[in-house]
């Protein structure tokens, strides 16, 4: 595969069409391997074998020994577990294959532009400040002030880095990463002090779930995402096209008949719901936003009528493969997902930018 | 028909463009010159519906520009900029295939990729539709954007009796001589089918072998506008750009031409000449 795509690299692809159903089609198989896998593999021994006898036992309403055992690890673990995963990896790899077309910059990621860190940083503050300041925002929104506490942070964040990069007419690669590693920084150390006034449990709390992981997942996470989940399917479809005019530039986007600033509010407001979402859920998970859409680029190019699906199927299934592998390998402790993320994701971005040097981009 | 009414552009306090009137017919070509900064590019801009001017208006067909939506816009008139950059790896059929894409045209995929490969013939790319357009040359690359832009003209769905507008920025700086006539012919052939086209030139030559009017600008302001032969003269060209500027014609044709000063400066060391260079000395097509 590695000399198909360097072939493909190097001299061009004749129907997009054909590479982008066999993309398409792959990731689908991919994405089916990995369910299979997420609802079969864990600490307990516990395996799909067990499903039948668990959901005829929920019909019926007889439980015999060790069902319900069987039931709690499918069905209220595993379940939800593999849900948010299929979500938090769809979600962060659209984010990023959509940040990079507004920022027309293929190293654009929400985690490395400080999105992810702005919802992270609303969340961390809505569960430290829980009882305090943040009361009277938990109490309005439930269950879903986690995740509209990162939307927020996000949507903030976004916004902050949209004004200072587009200041300059146009979107400067350097002056996007600058801004966007600052903003991080400054989201962090804000997180850091939050950190700094908690005790010790709430810190083991925080910094795991600054590490990112799946670990807490549940049927009302899964629920409170989906609003999320139906506005980023919703509007997603509408944005294709401005997105592959954006490609070729702001101006050269206009003239092709786009209008400009409401498709990069419309993008500003998926992504960070895709991103708030995600980030309420699991926490900070790099590189799904970068590996991701540019794998995708790189075997059916940049048209985002195959890049989005793709990079949904993609991310679901690379999210999933990768909480498999935080829940194997140490088994029966549990390595956080982002760790298993970043050691995935950071070889790869690496070879990118190595890549971008050499081509002098 | 596409006019200017006393069109002025101002940002930060620098005005770019000053009282500009000017009217583009259908199956007309108007050629914008003048030197550099002095407001062409951003003239053509506001042309293009992409800024707005600070004073004065711009209507396309009798209706002010500001009151169509972008796509209204694109659907009745392509733009080729002066540079382009793409970093994604885009094929330059699928870049010229973005051209039809505009809102409103919905063109069947087979009836998509076929004006884009045709709009690609025209500028001498067809065979290289498959390639990325990250690997191609300058010239190449600007050629794809013209292609775009042919395609986006060429799309099935614009109401014949709109007018339909081609604005082009420079549209031959990185071509060579062959490829500048396979564009200029492009255009052209856009003008008989009955476009009005405005193009910015930096090469007084090429404005003239194109262009039924030209536009001198300086410093935003129209110095002078009609037929070729009214607007290349030695006078008006030695004031616009700053220096002493001879022009002849072309035998023949008897088109205006324009040398570098440089050229005929190097010949007479001793001060500038007043001689004429003969168009046998320096034929020029």
């Amino acid at each position: 595969m590695t000399a198909a795509l360097r072939a493909q690299g190097r001299t061009g692809r004749d129907e997009s069409s054909a590479s982008a159903r066999l993309l398409i089609g792959g990731a689908a198989i991919g994405l089916c391997v990995a369910i299979f896998l997420s609802l079969s593999i864990g600490a307990t021994g516990i395996t799909l074998a067990s499903l039948p006898r668990v959901l005829s036992a929920m019909f019926t309403g007889r439980y015999e020994a060790d069902v319900a055992r069987e039931q709690l690890v499918l069905i209220d673990i595993r379940l939800p577990r593999m849900l948010l995963g299929m979500f938090v990896g769809a979600s962060l790899a659209v984010a990023g294959a959509m940040m990079q077309g507004m920022f027309r910059n293929p190293l654009a990621d929400p985690g490395l532009i400080g999105v992810s860190s702005g919802a992270a940083l609303a969340a961390v503050a809505t569960i430290a400040l829980g009882n305090s300041l943040a009361a009277p925002w938990i109490k309005t929104f439930g269950a879903y002030a986690l995740p509209m506490a990162a939307f927020v942070g996000g949507i903030a964040t976004t916004m902050i880095l949209v004004s200072i990069v587009s200041r300059q007419g146009q979107m400067a690669v350097s002056t996007l990463l600058l801004a966007g590693v600052a903003l991080a920084a400054l989201n962090g150390a804000l997180m850091g002090l939050i950190a700094y006034s908690s005790d010790d449990r709430e810190l083991r709390d925080l910094t795991l779930w600054m590490l990112g992981s799946l670990s807490g997942a549940s049927w009302p996470k899964v629920f409170a995402i989906i609003p999320f989940a139906l506005l980023v399917a919703l509007v997603l479809p509408r944005l294709i096209r401005g997105l592959n005019g954006l490609l070729l530039g702001e101006a050269e986007a206009f003239h092709l008949g786009i209008d400009v600033e409401r498709t990069k509010r419309a993008i500003v407001l998926v992504t960070s719901a895709a991103v708030g979402a995600a980030v309420a859920v699991s926490g900070i998970l790099g590189f799904v936003g970068i590996v991701v859409p540019h794998l995708v680029r790189l075997l059916a190019g940049p048209d985002h009528r195959i890049v989005l699906p793709a990079s949904a199927l993609m991310g679901a299934t690379l999210v999933l493969a990768a909480d498999i592998l935080a829940r194997m390998l140490l088994r029966p402790a549990e390595l956080p997902l982002g760790v298993v993320m970043a050691i995935l994701g950071a070889p790869v971005f690496l070879h990118m930018v190595v890549k971008r040097g050499m081509a002098g981009g | 028909m596409l006019q200017a009414r006393d069109v002025t552009y101002t940002v930060n306090g620098n005005t770019l463009v000053a009282g500009v009137d000017m009217e583009v017919r259908p199956g007309r070509v108007l050629a914008l010159i003048g030197p550099n900064g002095a407001g062409k590019s951003t003239l053509l801009r506001i042309l293009a519906g992409e800024l707005k001017p600070t004073c004065g208006t711009v209507s396309l067909d009798a209706r002010e520009l500001a009151s169509f939506t972008a796509a209204e816009l694109a659907r009745q008139r392509a733009v080729v900029p002066q540079a382009s950059v793409l970093t994604f790896p885009f094929t330059v059929l699928e870049v010229a295939m973005l051209g039809i894409s505009v809102p409103g045209f919905d063109a069947a995929p087979a009836q998509v990729k076929a004006t884009a490969l045709e709009a690609l013939g025209a500028v001498g790319l067809h065979d290289l539709a498959s390639r990325l357009y990250v690997h191609l040359s300058g010239g190449e690359r600007q050629r794809v954007h013209i292609a775009r832009a042919l395609s986006q003209l060429s799309a099935p769905s614009y109401h014949p009796g709109k007018t339909r507008c081609f604005l082009l920025d420079e549209p031959t700086s990185s071509l060579d001589l062959a490829h500048q006539s396979l564009v200029l012919a492009a255009i052209r052939r856009q003008a008989r089918s009955g476009a009005a086209i405005v193009a910015v030139f930096h090469d007084l030559n090429l404005a003239a072998a194109l262009a039924d009017e030209l536009v001198l600008l300086e410093k935003g302001r129209i110095m002078a506008a009609g037929p070729p032969s009214e607007v290349l003269r030695d006078d008006l060209l030695s004031a616009a750009y700053g220096c002493r500027v001879l022009t002849n014609r072309t035998p023949g044709e008897g088109k205006p031409f324009v040398l570098p000063p440089a050229i005929f400066q190097a010949s007479a060391p001793s001060g500038i000449s007043d001689e004429r260079i003969t168009a046998t000395q320096y034929p020029c097509h």
